[in-house]
């Protein structure tokens, strides 16, 4: 893709690689781009802030480093369904950022909360009932007053829990997206979606609810869902077949029936024991600009005009070579692997994860593709990302990599891009690397 | 679908003819892929949209999504139908070798795994107001 007044396409440097002590299971920018969230295995949620520019040290700008460090989710146990709750965050949200603090939304399979991150950097000294070290001062022996003054400290950083929104959701939170009127929330679980006002806890709205009154007769499960950018009436949510419904909250209370149905016509010749499997979407983004979505299935990222509904605008192939092996991508498990996929801030260009470390980046302008890796080996700073290629044919070039010696193992399940920079972070099971354009 | 991909690649002229007969030949692997399968699990099942894939689907990582526990009240006695363990143990006679799914959580509970026809038939609960569950008007 090409950088306006550039003529050559964006390199991607390293611009840092930070580890996680767990396997990292969400990865959002704020809307500024300024912090950076993970969410990992073991509840926790790390929070890296972008260095500012600093003029004796002219290659730290861009770099992120840890700013805040927290505890959201602990494992529980539901004794009434015997049922372990894993403290796996699976979304981080930000809200908008009103004031001086930054709120986050997170969630586990259960419960969401939301998160105040605030800045201390100065104290009080000179209390009059109080010592220096917090100790009570007897108030006979005080004959004067003194008005306490504000000294500075050390930057701390205190993350405290302000809402705890629980016990609306009987199946896996899947989702959470906040509404552009940033005052309601959506969650969605395998067969419903709820929504939340921001200040109530104890009560929440069911919007869909796919629950067949016989569950024998279940057939498909919600995926994904997410609020449209500009039209706060307006949400979508995926399905484990394929398709993806708009829902209009002005039609009823309840939205069951969907304003647009998006499906793509299948071949039915081409049908296999597969295709239900490898057609499940397990992503949806509305572009920045509102107009388009995108949805991630298996094999591909596909780009929908809301505008229509019978078939994607764009489809872009991910890992194809993978079709001749999803016999073995079954027995593993490996086919029902949930990747993300995201947008870059001008919506020009999509992102998602492959297996390998790999990555694919995908150019909506100019049409190109590519494969980059994220991984020890290619981090060195300040040296540009070598396009990856792999071989699907009998004869292998000598910096290809065959089907048959990808690592599965190794998957970037969730990839994120800076509003407005190219800058894109994408979580390798316990690694987050973030790369930076060079002319950046 | 080839004429979008043709869209999308019109700098590369190979790429194109190459992505036509991989078209062609796309359904082939996925065919061939299903008979593999079919040739080491016999008894699996035709419609992968029933049971037994939303139960594999539950296996992974969200296996206890569906998993529901009917809670029968029969004057003093009461039987649990769990239907996880049913269809666990539904799989497990038809089919002796499941693909592995990691270690195995779902553990049958006791000797008898009762079927929804051992269970007697259920008194038809009230019907609840949606407005006790909160809807908005």
């Amino acid at each position: 893709w090409v950088c306006p007044g550039h003529c050559e396409p964006l390199s991607w440097c390293p611009a840092g690689r930070r580890a996680c002590t767990d396997i990292i299971s969400t990865v959002e920018f704020n809307y500024s781009g300024d912090l950076l969230a993970t969410g990992d295995k073991g509840g926790r949620v790390v929070i890296f802030q972008r260095e500012q520019e600093n003029k004796s040290r002219p290659h730290s700008r861009g770099e992120y480093n840890v700013y805040s460090t927290f505890q959201s989710h602990e494992p529980e146990f539901d004794y009434l369904k015997s049922l372990e709750i894993e403290e796996k965050i699976n979304k981080i949200r930000w809200l908008p950022q009103q004031n001086a603090a930054h709120f986050l939304l997170s969630t586990n399979d259960k419960t969401i909360k939301l998160w105040k991150i605030s800045e201390r950097d100065k104290r009080a000294e000179g209390y009059n009932l109080k010592d220096e070290d917090g100790r009570l001062r007897d108030p006979f022996r005080i004959t004067a007053l003194r008005v306490p003054i504000l000294k500075p400290m050390d930057l701390m950083v205190e993350a405290s829990p302000r809402r705890i929104f629980a016990n609306a959701h009987t199946y896996h939170i899947n989702s959470i997206s906040v509404n552009s009127d940033h005052e309601t929330y959506l969650s969605a679980d395998d067969l419903r979606i709820n929504l939340w006002h921001l200040e109530i806890t104890d009560r929440s709205f069911n919007i869909v609810d796919i629950k067949p009154a016989n569950m024998e007769e279940l057939t498909e499960v919600i995926t994904a869902a997410e609020f449209h950018p500009h039209q706060c009436n307006v949400f979508v949510y995926s399905s484990s077949k394929g398709t993806i419904r708009l829902c209009d909250m002005r039609s009823s209370a309840l939205c069951d029936r969907h304003s647009k149905f998006f499906e793509e016509p299948e071949d039915p010749s081409s049908r296999s024991f597969f295709s239900e499997i490898i057609s499940s979407i397990s992503d949806v983004k509305f572009s920045h600009s509102g107009r388009y979505m995108m949805t991630r299935d298996y094999l591909s990222v596909k780009v929908w005009d809301l505008n229509m509904e019978s078939r994607p605008v764009e489809t872009h192939q991910v890992h194809e070579y993978l079709r001749s092996k999803l016999c073995s991508l079954y027995e593993n498990d490996c086919i029902f692997d949930k990747f993300e996929c995201c947008w870059n801030g001008s919506d020009s260009a999509i992102m998602t994860g492959s297996y390998n470390n790999f990555f694919r980046m995908f150019d909506r302008d100019t049409r190109r593709d590519v494969t980059l890796e994220a991984s020890r080996e290619s981090s060195k700073p300040r040296a540009s990302l070598k396009p990856r290629k792999v071989c699907t044919g009998g004869k292998r070039r000598k910096d290809e990599i065959s089907v048959d010696s990808l690592d599965f193992n190794k998957k970037i399940l969730h990839t994120a891009w800076h509003p407005v920079d190219n800058v894109i972070a994408v979580a390798a099971t316990n690694n987050l690397y973030i790369f930076q354009d060079k002319i950046n | 679908m080839s004429q979008k991909q043709e869209e999308e690649n019109p700098a590369e002229e190979t790429g194109e003819e190459k992505q036509d007969t991989q078209e062609k030949e796309g359904i082939l692997p996925e065919r061939a892929e299903e008979a593999k399968l079919k040739a080491k699990y016999p008894s699996l099942g035709q419609k992968p949209g029933g049971s037994d894939f939303l139960m594999k689907r539950l296996q992974k990582g969200n296996y206890k999504s569906l998993h529901w526990s009917v809670l029968l009240c029969v004057d003093e006695m009461q039987k649990y139908f769990d239907s996880g363990d049913y269809n666990m143990a539904k799989a497990k006679m038809k089919n002796k070798q499941l693909p592995s799914a990691g270690p195995d959580k779902n553990l049958v509970t006791g000797d008898h795994i009762p079927t929804p026809q051992d269970l007697p038939q259920r008194k038809s609960s009230l019907v609840t107001s949606k407005l006790a569950g909160g809807q908005v008007e």
